[in-house]
């Protein structure tokens, strides 16, 4: 794979779908100010948890905005890339413009992923980072590159984990065409991400770790930076991003083979 | 002998398709238990076309015309036989493969909706690595050959439909291909714009030596752009050879047109036997075999008093239009 060529061509979606979007200033507008009352919501959501206990699962209300932090960054990450992409999927196999994909000599999983983003995803994104930046500040947490290099894996991890789940569902489409259901369904379980693993039953969490890992990319970015990650849990949790990115990528080539295009 | 660009032996696909019955009962059969059945709707098919090459692909709606062009350009598998596109195998998409091929579909569009149409071509040049120097150099001279330098600059959503397509082949010609599959270019396009196109078309094959596969309704652009066609029928090749031949083989008339002078010579004409395709007045076209034009017009010339008289072709779409819907041509 030519690097060089796929950042340049990773500039050139950039621009292309920013300028896309511009065209239409008061859609991007109101865009922003619903993140805003998103994340305003889900901040009071949490307050009224936490009005009569000291902690849910064994986190305090400071604990849990960190776990609100990760989600609003994922969240964010979802409207900026995933929503305007891979639900795009949908759309290209039910009317044949996959076509216009396949036939470009460049890797169609990249392509199909990445060619749009939308703008107002990335002022969630600043949010969920100065929520975490506040959160470490009121939990009194030093700061140093091992531990910023941990954070970032773990959260890279977890956006890994949400792609492949998200990219998995829309290739599913190549057979039944409509899966839009399938993806609403996984952002639904994404809400269950603003709150601690620990919160869930035994049953729960074992659904939520392995089979629909929703609440576990949350919660372990989450434990990395309040200092209470077990090393395991980091290391499971790259070997689950890995799996799930490689199984996504065999499922697209395998998926492929039983694309027939839309009829002309 | 020179090789053939694209090679295909005895070719079929199969698609699984699914039926269903009327009313609410059908629908919910459907729904729980689907039947599907495998129809083959490419049937044992063998053609080579050579570099350079312009072929026209015939039939009838659902004949399998588009199938062919998607699995010679690597978008469908096929279930049985072997092909060969410039010496590749094209549902393996290799990058050499995709470089030197592109489709273009009528009815479907690849450019961004929202942005001029000169974005798109930059894009596309960074996709197939073309330098910044060397995509301007081709957007100007394409441009300049189809005649849109204004419309470059305006967005997608705001250019006519003949406006959008031609910055259509733009975009799908900026990497130079040899070979172009063009799925049904000229639908929805007015006689200009269609016109426009093939003329496009025609100096593009003259200047690249590029070879061309063409599906297409409209006759005007077999007959202006083709000499070989190959007509499809139901998912079987009926005819693969020169479009004239087949024209010559397939219609063995002539239409003859005669202005008569007076409404009662008309009458008379039109009573005398010959078969009449169409009457308008004095305006009579009769049909007639070839091989009789000259005893047909000694009759015609001593016996009624007529003012002026053509001899033609009967159109070629009416000729087309029989031959699709034939098994055997």
């Amino acid at each position: 794979m030519n690097i060089k060529k796929y950042i340049k061509i990773y500039s050139l979606f950039l621009y292309t779908s920013i300028a896309s979007e511009l065209e239409y200033k008061y859609n991007v507008i109101i865009d922003f100010i619903t993140a805003i009352l998103s994340l305003i919501g889900s901040l009071f959501l949490l307050t009224i948890f936490f009005q009569n206990t000291d902690n849910i699962g064994g986190w305090n209300f400071e604990q849990a905005l960190v776990i609100q932090g990760i989600y609003t960054i994922l969240n964010g990450i979802t409207n900026t890339w995933f929503n305007p992409n891979l639900t795009e999927i949908v759309k290209h196999i039910r009317e044949g413009t996959l076509d216009f994909v396949l036939l470009k000599p460049i890797d169609s999983q990249f392509f199909i992923s990445l060619k749009k983003i939308s703008p107002s995803g990335i002022l969630e994104i600043i949010l969920g980072f100065s929520l975490l930046f506040y959160c470490i500040s009121i939990n009194q947490i030093n700061i140093n590159l091992g531990f910023l290099f941990l954070c970032l894996t773990t959260l890279f991890c977890s956006i890994v984990i949400l792609y492949s789940l998200w990219f998995l569902i829309s290739t599913t489409t190549i057979w039944f065409v409509k899966t839009w259901n399938a993806t609403e369904v996984l952002r639904s379980f994404l809400y269950i991400g603003r709150f601690p693993l620990n919160s869930f039953s035994f049953s729960l969490r074992i659904f939520f770790s392995i089979f629909v890992p929703i609440a576990f990319i949350t919660s372990i970015p989450s434990e990395v930076i309040l200092g209470i990650a077990q090393v395991w849990e980091i290391l499971f949790e790259l070997i689950v991003a890995g799996i799930f990115f490689m199984v996504s990528r065999r499922f697209w080539f395998f998926a492929l083979k039983y694309y027939t295009s839309a009829s002309s | 002998m020179e090789e053939n660009i694209i090679q295909v032996e005895n070719l079929s696909k199969s698609f699984d398709i699914s039926s269903k019955g009327p009313g609410l009962r059908g629908t919910l059969k459907h729904f729980f238990k689907r039947e599907t059945k495998s129809i083959e709707v490419i049937k044992n098919i063998n053609f080579g076309i050579k570099k350079g090459e312009i072929v026209g692909f015939l039939g009838a709606n659902g004949a399998g015309k588009t199938t062919i062009l998607k699995i010679l350009c690597g978008l469908i598998y096929p279930s049985q036989g072997k092909l060969s596109v410039a010496g590749n195998l094209p549902y393996k998409r290799n990058t050499n493969f995709l470089k030197n091929i592109t489709l273009i579909m009528g009815q479907k569009q690849q450019l961004i909706w929202d942005l001029p149409p000169i974005e798109s071509f930059y894009l596309n040049a960074a996709i197939y690595d073309i330098a910044e120097f060397e995509a301007k150099k081709r957007i100007k001279k394409l441009s300049d050959m189809l005649e849109i330098e204004k419309e470059l600059y305006i967005p997608v959503r705001k250019l006519s439909l003949g406006q959008r397509m031609k910055s259509e082949l733009l975009a799908a010609l900026i990497h130079k291909p040899n070979i172009l599959f063009l799925d049904e270019p000229t639908l929805g396009l007015d006689i200009n714009a269609q016109r426009n196109l093939r003329k496009f078309l025609q100096i593009y094959n003259k200047e690249t030596n590029a070879t061309i596969c063409l599906t297409s309704h409209y006759m005007k652009d077999i007959t202006s752009l083709c000499k070989r066609v190959i007509c499809i029928h139901e998912g079987c090749l009926t005819y693969d050879g020169e479009l004239e031949k087949l024209l010559k083989k397939i219609s063995p008339v002539k239409d003859i047109l005669i202005i008569c002078k007076t409404d009662k010579d008309a009458k008379e004409l039109s009573n005398s036997g010959f078969f009449i395709k169409n009457q308008n007045q004095k305006e009579i076209t009769i049909t007639i075999k070839k091989d009789s034009i000259k005893s047909t017009l000694n009759k015609i010339l001593n016996k009624f008093e007529i003012e002026d008289l053509y001899i033609n072709e009967p159109p070629v779409d009416e000729i087309i239009g029989n031959i699709l819907v034939k098994e055997k041509v």
